[in-house]
């Protein structure tokens, strides 16, 4: 595949107003969406839409973070940053699917959790933790899409799955290029330059074995042709739930992809440094 | 005999890296004239260096809690002569070949005698066998890549073989920003290696120490079936200074400290350096099967 653009270009493209979000990909792609709202704990978080539906005749459970379309639903989505009671409800999701053998498909496209007060006083680490734990336990399948923006462990949250794809566009990084530059550099003007060394890219991401495959995208980027987007998404995860179908254990299937992550860059040199 | 002379060796080699780190045990610094002082950093008052070491390297006047080495940790912790290193060389290259990151480590190694920002060891807690892993802010403020991810991934697999209890003393400042998008997988490792252990029947109890916060609050440290913080610590997914500048306001005396975490429902027990090993003791005994000791 051809570089199209360069990872600061990227960025810009992944994270376009215009970009197609969660809510477009729900409407698009399955049917009988039903909303499930609601952590059961204590609140409703906006942010993450989820909910069961039908994909090509097959019942799934589809969750992803929503970031809004006009400043009204910015406001009441916060940009697509969840707050600990978005996780919790997707925790309440995953688990449901989990009882009711559907497959999980998750759409990813956040800045990062949101770092806010009462997010904090209602404990994000914790709720993002037990998302990765409850994902670990999962004996359904789980296929992730990055769709735009993969901020950090707010959209780790969503996205620990048997197969991780990513659009051509998008992006993907344990931190924003901003804050990258912020804490390293003590310069967050510097963004640019952190967008190339952090390799934050589809096709980086797919070199160093973080994903399983990457979307092709319109040559504009996905905002120019929605519904050509839409087809090549619904393609990718027809193959990916037929590829999913045929594992036997999926809970084993993630520990041994999670497990081994960066194992290729362990060494284990001078034994002591007396 | 043999075992008397392993461990001494043991204590011996644990002691030797205590003071490579340059802290001292307890009652152990009679080379130190107790006239020379040092300044608790939170109240100001002048403590003498013995009284630093015999008090834990917590404030006499005020309980300030200094952050101390994982060494110096893990001879409070274990029962003298038990301390046995795990994977104790293991490091990772550099994934992103990140400029200057290679020279970074070399120099962090050469001065904290640490291999990477996380030790892990089995050893004797009041007599209980146990599966420490204890990280050391020193070492890019403990921050977790993929050697780190690997550590405590193997310190539960480690226990889970074995099944014996897992304690994590945990101080960092989140994922390793050198090792990119490497290190927030390392978030997924270590929540999946963790739960497995809990599957198993696996005790995990986690022990958060000033400060904890980033991606390694939003994996392993918030995952304990007991929960508990060293006073005042600081313990949050982001940042302060990156919350006052999103909300943009002051954040509240206390916010995101242990007792801020305990009122709030995060935290089973702030527990005092000095009464850690007997909470850890204790927590052991009420989980011990028909109550004997076991390994």
């Amino acid at each position: 595949m051809a570089e199209l653009h360069t990872p600061a270009e990227k960025v810009a493209l992944a994270r376009h107003a215009g970009r197609p979000g969660t809510a477009d990909y729900i409407k698009a792609l399955f049917t009988d969406f039903f909303e499930q709202k609601g952590d059961r704990l204590c609140g409703e978080d906006a942010g993450i839409l989820g909910g069961i539906a039908m994909f090509h005749g097959r019942p799934v459970t589809v969750i992803g973070h929503r970031k809004g379309r006009n400043l009204e639903e910015n406001t009441r989505c916060n940009f697509g940053m969840p707050s600990p009671e978005g996780y919790r409800k997707a925790q309440r999701l995953m688990r449901q699917a989990d009882k009711f053998g559907r497959p999980i498909i998750t759409f990813i496209d956040t800045p990062g959790a949101y770092p806010g007060l009462e997010a904090e006083a209602h404990g994000q680490g914790e709720a993002i933790a037990r998302s990765l734990a409850v994902m670990s336990e999962l004996n359904v399948p789980l296929i992730a899409v990055v769709t735009g923006e993969g901020g950090s462990g707010g959209a780790l949250a969503l996205a620990m799955g048997n197969t991780v794809l990513m659009l051509e566009n998008a992006i993907y990084s344990v931190l924003s290029p901003e804050g990258f530059a912020s804490i390293l550099w003590k310069d967050s003007t510097r963004s640019a330059e952190a967008c190339d060394v952090m390799k934050l890219t589809a096709q980086d991401l797919e070199q160093l074995g973080i994903i399983d495959g990457i979307i092709p995208e319109p040559p504009e980027g996905a905002h120019a042709n929605p519904a050509a987007m839409f087809d090549a998404v619904d393609a990718a995860l027809q193959k990916a739930l037929r590829q999913a179908d045929r594992i036997s254990d999926p809970a084993a299937h993630r520990h041994k992809k999670f497990r081994t992550m960066g194992s290729a860059f362990l060494q284990e040199p001078g034994k002591d440094l007396f | 005999m043999l075992n008397e002379r392993f461990s001494d060796r043991r204590q011996r080699l644990l002691r030797l890296k205590v003071m490579r780190e340059g802290g001292r045990l307890p009652s152990s610094s009679r080379i130190d004239a107790p006239a020379i002082f040092e300044q608790c950093p939170a109240c100001g008052e002048a403590v003498s260096k013995r009284q630093w070491a015999d008090q834990l390297y917590v404030c006499p006047h005020c309980g300030h809690h200094r952050p101390i080495g994982a060494y110096q940790r893990l001879a409070l912790t274990l029962d003298s002569g038990t301390f046995q290193e795990l994977n104790d060389g293991m490091c990772a290259s550099n994934p992103l070949d990140f400029d200057g990151y290679d020279d970074k480590l070399e120099g962090l190694r050469r001065r904290t005698g640490l291999s990477e920002a996380v030790v892990t060891a089995k050893g004797r807690i009041g007599g209980w066998p146990a599966v420490v892993a204890v990280m050391d802010g020193r070492f890019l403020m403990g921050s977790m890549g993929v050697a780190v991810g690997e550590k405590v991934a193997l310190a539960a697999d480690t226990a889970r073989k074995a099944k014996l209890p897992l304690v994590i003393f945990c101080a960092s400042g989140g994922a390793r920003m050198q090792e990119g998008i490497l290190s927030l997988m390392q978030m997924a490792k270590t929540a999946e290696a963790i739960t497995r252990f809990q599957q198993a029947g696996g005790l995990y109890i986690a022990c958060l120490t000033h400060p904890t916060t980033g991606g390694v609050t939003a994996s392993f440290a918030s995952l304990g079936d007991i929960t508990l913080a060293e006073p005042k610590a600081l313990i949050g997914f982001a940042g302060p200074r990156v919350i006052e500048q999103t909300i943009g306001q002051k954040l509240p005396e206390g916010f995101q400290r242990s007792e801020y975490l305990e009122e709030h429902g995060f935290m089973d027990a702030v527990v005092p350096r000095g009464q850690m090993k007997s909470t850890l003791m204790q927590l052991l005994r009420l989980h011990a099967k028909g109550g004997a000791r076991r390994g």
